[in-house]
C-alpha cells in the first residue's frame, strides 16, 4: 500500500480528486499472491483495486505518463491465444509502471516445438520473471501455471471459458464510474453466456458487489448448469442472479447491458440457427435501447461483431461505453501489477 | 510329494457356496481341497499361513484392466500391470485390447498371454476387438479371437457407435456365446466433454459430457440385445439413469450385465475441483462452493465415463447392494506423468485403480451400503457368471477343485494411499494421500503367495 500511496501523492493528487470514482476508500489491503479469479477476491480487496485504479486512471490521462515504481520489476505476457486489447493494456500498464515488459506468444515460441506448458512457465520462472500474465484457451491453465510456480506470481488474463478476472474488474471499475454505488444495480449480459469467461468473471464480481445480473440469450448458450437450485440451494454463490428469455422484457430498467460476442462457431455446431437469426432474436439495437433508463450503459468485453450482437449505431452510439472501458482496462490492470508485483502489495503475502 | 497351502483360523467367506464361517482353506497342487471347515490334520510339509483375525475370500476377479502393453509400455506393461493387479487382491484380470497395435487379431492376444505367463502372478484373460483396429467399420475375427482365449469384445476407450454395426457385432458373438463389452458413451453428446455435465464442469468452464450420452447408447444397445439375442456387459456404468435401463433389461430376462468401478461409486464430480493442498486426509469430496484453489483442475479425476454426481453414486451403491450391478471392476487405466501434468482438457482420461479398489470398495461397507460378503461376491462370483459357466467352477469361487486362488484381507486396518509406492507405473488417482480403511494382507495363487503386505503398509 506504500507504494500505492507514494503514487497517489505525486504532483497528480488534484486530477486524482476530480476523477475519484465514487469508490469507497479501502479498508483491506491485497491478499493474494496470484489474481487467478474473482471467486476468492473479498469485496475489501475489490474496493481497493478500484479505489487504485481512479488514481491510475488519473496518471494515464496526463501528458507525461511514466512512473517509476516498478523499475526492476519484469513482467512477462504469454499468450496461447490470439488478443489485442488485454494484451496491449497489460504491456502499456507495466511499460507505464516502469517495469520491464517480455511479450511471448504461443506461434514463435517454444510452444510450436512442442514444449509442455509446465516446461515453459517454469522457464519464465528461471528467467527470473516476477509476474507472468496467462491468457490460454483451456480452462484452468493459469491454476495449473500458479500451481507449479514457487517464486513468479500469476494473473490470468483469460483462460478457456473459465474465467477473465482483469476484465471484470475494469467491468466493475467502469460500471462504477458511471452509477456510482452498484448495490441493487441491474446489470444485463446477453448472448453466449456458457462459453465465455467474461460473463463468467463478471457474475463473480458483480454478486460480489450486491449489483443483480440478468442473463439472457439463446437456450443453447446458457450455463444452466451453473445456475440450477441457486435459490434453493443454501450457499449457492450465483443465487441472486436471474434469467430472462425475453431481450425486450430483460432490458427493461436495466442500468447496464453487455453483449457478449456471438462466434461464427456456434452455428456451425448447431447452438444457433443463424446469426441472422440471433440478430433478430437478440441483437443490442437501437430501438431495443430506447427501453432502457436513458442514462444506461451499453459494454461490451471485445471483441465486436457488429451487426450480430450489437448494431453499429450502439456499438459507436452515445451510451456505449465500448473506449472507456478499454482505458479503464488500462488503469485497473496498473492498479493490479502495483498490488501484485510490490512486497508492500502483497507479493509475498 | 504333494504341495499344499493351509491358510487358517479366517472369517472365511465364499459368495459362490453361500459360506461366511471362522474356518480354513486347504490348498493341495493349486485346487481347492476344502474351504470354511475346520482342518485338524493338515498334509505333512504343508505351508500354513494363519489368518486369524482375517478375512478370507476366492481370489478377486477384474473384468476391465488397460495394460497397455504392446505399444505403451511407458504406462505399464503386463508385469507391472499383474503384480499392481495381486496387490490389489485380484487373481484374475482380463485386459482390453485397446493396446497399440490393438488385440484384434490372435497374434496380439497371445503376445500379451505369453507376457502374463513371464510375469506369472495373476491370471490375465485378454478381451479381443469388436471392430478391426477399433476403428469401427467392420468386425473383428472374432472366432479367431476366441479361439485364441478372448473372454469378451470390446472396443473400450471407444464406443461402438454405428447402431448397425453393434447389432452386427451382438449377432455374431453368439457364435461364441461371449458378451460384447461395450464402452456406452453417444459420441455427438459427450462431444469433447472432459468431465461430467453438471455444476462443476460449468463452474470451470469446461466442456461436460452429459449422463444422457452413457443412457442413450445403453438403452440403444438393450435394445439390440432383444433383436439378436447377443450377450451384453455394459462396462463401467456411471449413472443412475444407466443403473435404471440395466434393471429393467434384467426384469425383461435379457441376457445384460453391468459393472461399475469403485471410483463410480464412492467419487463425484466435485473432486476435480482439487485436494492437493486442501486435502484433508478423508475420502470426502471438496466443498462445491468454495473458491477455487490453486488444486483446482485436478487431471487426476479425469476418467471417462467422468466421476458423476451424489445421486449416482448412491444409486450406484444400491444397485450393487441389489445385485443389478453384477461386478465391480477397476477401468484400472496406468498413465505417465506427464499424461496428467498439463491443463484438464489436455490429460489423459483415467485412473490407476488396482491397488485402492478394496479400501475404496470397503468404505462403501463401512457405511453401511451393502454387507461384506456382498461386496466380495461382486468381486468374485459376480464377475465369474459375466464370464460364463466355464469360469465359474474354477475363479471366483473356493469349491473343492476351483483353483486355488484367495485373498486374505483385514477390513479394520487403515491406511494411506501413497501412489509412489505403487506397483503400477501409473501413480495417476485421485485418492492419493486419503486414508483407506481395508487393506489386503496376502494374495494366493493357484496355492502360490504372491503378495504380502509389509508391515508399514498397514
Amino acid at each position: 500500500m506504500a507504494t500505492t500511496r507514494t503514487v497517489e501523492e505525486e504532483p497528480l493528487t488534484a486530477t486524482a480528486e476530480a476523477e475519484a470514482a465514487p469508490s469507497p476508500v479501502p479498508t483491506s489491503p491485497w491478499q493474494h499472491r496470484h489474481l487467478l479469479d474473482l471467486d476468492d477476491v473479498s469485496t475489501d480487496e475489490i474496493a481497493t483495486v478500484l479505489h487504485s485504479a481512479s488514481a491510475m486512471k488519473a496518471i494515464v490521462q496526463r501528458d507525461v505518463k511514466k512512473v517509476p515504481t516498478l523499475r526492476g520489476r519484469t513482467i512477462v505476457t504469454l499468450f496461447y491465444e490470439a488478443s489485442t486489447r488485454t494484451r496491449v493494456s497489460f504491456e502499456a500498464a507495466g511499460k507505464l509502471l516502469s517495469a520491464d515488459v517480455i511479450n511471448l506468444s504461443a506461434s514463435g515460441s517454444s510452444a510450436e516445438k512442442g514444449e509442455s506448458l509446465l516446461d515453459t512457465v517454469l522457464t519464465l520462472q528461471a528467467t527470473a520473471a516476477d509476474l507472468l500474465v496467462i491468457r490460454h484457451g483451456h480452462s484452468g491453465a493459469p491454476y495449473f501455471a500458479a500451481r507449479n510456480l514457487t517464486r513468479t506470481t500469476v494473473i490470468n488474463a483469460g483462460d478457456g471459458a473459465h474465467a477473465h478476472p482483469t476484465q471484470a474488474l475494469l467491468d466493475l471499475f467502469t460500471m462504477q464510474e458511471h452509477l456510482g454505488s452498484l448495490k441493487g444495480r441491474k446489470v444485463l449480459i446477453v448472448g453466449d453466456i456458457s462459453h465465455s469467461r467474461v460473463a463468467r468473471s463478471d457474475l463473480w464480481g458483480l454478486c460480489k458487489v450486491g449489483a443483480i445480473p440478468v442473463l439472457c440469450g439463446p437456450p443453447t448458450l446458457m450455463p444452466w448448469d451453473l445456475l440450477k437450485g441457486r435459490t434453493e440451494t443454501p450457499g449457492h454463490p450465483f443465487a441472486s442472479v436471474q434469467v430472462e428469455q425475453d431481450i425486450e422484457e430483460a432490458m427493461r430498467d436495466a442500468d447496464i447491458v453487455m453483449p457478449l460476442r456471438i462466434q461464427k462457431e456456434r452455428q456451425d455446431a448447431g447452438l444457433l440457427p443463424s446469426l441472422r437469426e440471433y440478430a433478430q432474436q437478440w441483437q443490442v439495437n437501437d430501438e431495443r435501447l430506447s427501453r432502457l433508463a436513458p442514462n444506461a450503459l451499453v459494454m461490451h468485453p471485445g471483441p465486436m461483431n457488429e451487426g450480430v450482437e450489437i448494431s453499429p449505431e450502439v456499438a459507436h452510439g452515445l451510451q456505449s461505453a465500448v473506449e472507456t472501458q478499454v482505458t479503464n482496462g488500462l488503469a485497473v490492470r496498473m492498479a493490479l501489477l502495483l498490488l501484485m508485483a510490490t512486497p508492500q502489495g502483497g507479493l509475498n503475502g | 510329494m504333494a504341495d499344499s497351502t493351509l491358510i487358517k483360523g479366517g472369517r472365511v467367506i465364499d459368495p459362490s457356496q453361500g459360506l461366511d464361517a471362522i474356518g480354513d482353506v486347504l490348498i493341495t497342487d493349486g485346487k481347492v481341497v476344502s474351504a470354511g471347515a475346520v482342518v485338524d490334520n493338515p498334509p505333512k510339509d504343508c505351508t500354513i499361513i494363519d489368518a486369524t483375525g482375517l478375512v478370507v475370500t476366492p481370489g478377486f476377479i477384474d473384468l476391465h484392466v488397460h495394460l497397455r502393453e504392446p505399444g505403451q509400455e511407458d504406462k505399464e506393461t503386463v508385469a507391472t500391470g499383474s503384480l499392481a493387479a495381486v496387490r490389489g487382491g485380484f487373481t484374475t484380470i482380463c485386459a482390453m485390447p485397446n493396446t497399440d497395435p490393438p488385440m484384434d487379431n490372435a497374434a496380439v492376444i497371445r503376445q500379451v498371454l505369453d507376457a502374463a505367463k513371464q510375469a506369472n502372478l495373476a491370471r490375465v484373460l485378454p478381451i479381443g476387438c469388436a471392430t478391426r483396429g477399433r476403428k469401427g467399420k467392420e468386425l473383428a475375427d472374432m472366432a479367431e479371437l476366441a479361439a485364441a482365449g478372448a473372454i469378451g469384445f470390446s472396443d473400450d476407450g471407444s464406443p461402438i457407435a454405428d447402431a448397425g454395426l453393434m447389432r452386427n457385432a451382438l449377432s455374431y458373438s453368439t457364435t461364441t456365446w461371449l458378451p460384447v463389452i461395450n464402452h456406452c458413451e453417444e459420441p455427438s453428446l459427450a462431444k469433447d466433454g472432459v468431465l461430467h455435465e453438471g455444476w462443476v464442469a460449468s463452474r470451470l468452464g469446461l466442456p461436460g459430457q452429459p449422463a444422457a450420452a452413457e443412457e442413450n447408447m445403453v438403452a440403444r444397445d438393450i435394445e439390440l440385445v432383444a433383436l439378436t439375442g447377443g450377450r451384453l456387459h455394459v462396462a463401467h456404468i456411471s449413472t443412475a439413469g444407466t443403473l435404471e435401463l440395466v434393471r429393467r433389461a434384467k426384469e425383461r430376462g435379457l441376457p445384460v450385465t453391468a459393472e461399475v468401478t469403485p471410483h463410480h461409486l464412492i467419487l463425484t464430480e466435485e473432486w476435480a475441483l482439487g485436494t492437493i493442498e486442501e486435502g484433508t486426509g478423508e475420502l470426502t469430496a471438496p466443498d462445491k462452493f468454495a473458491p477455487l484453489t490453486n488444486a483446482a483442475y485436478d487431471t487426476r479425476a479425469k476418467v471417462n465415463p467422468p466421476l458423476r454426481t451424489e445421486d449416482d453414486t448412491e444409486a450406484l451403491a444400491a444397485g450393487l447392494r441389489d445385485g443389478i450391478i453384477d461386478a465391480i471392476a477397476t477401468d484400472h487405466a496406468p498413465h505417465t506423468s506427464t499424461d496428467k501434468a498439463c491443463t484438464m482438457q489436455e490429460a489423459a482420461f483415467g485412473i490407476s485403480g488396482l491397488e485402492t479398489a478394496f479400501g475404496l470398495v470397503n468404505g462403501l461397507v463401512e457405511r453401511g451400503d451393502i454387507d461384506l460378503p456382498t461386496a466380495i461376491e461382486r468381486l468374485t462370483a459376480g464377475p465369474a457368471r459375466v464370464l460364463g459357466e466355464a469360469y465359474q467352477s474354477d475363479i471366483g469361487t473356493l469349491k473343492p477343485g476351483a483353483s486355488g486362488d484367495v485373498t486374505v484381507l483385514d477390513p479394520d486396518a487403515e491406511w494411506v494411499v501413497d501412489s509412489s509406492t505403487f506397483a503400477s507405473k501409473g501413480r495417476n488417482t485421485p485418492v492419493d494421500g486419503i486414508t483407506l480403511k481395508g487393506l489386503v494382507m496376502k494374495t494366493i495363487v493357484g496355492g502360490r503367495l504372491v503378495h504380502e503386505a509389509t508391515k508399514d503398509s498397514a
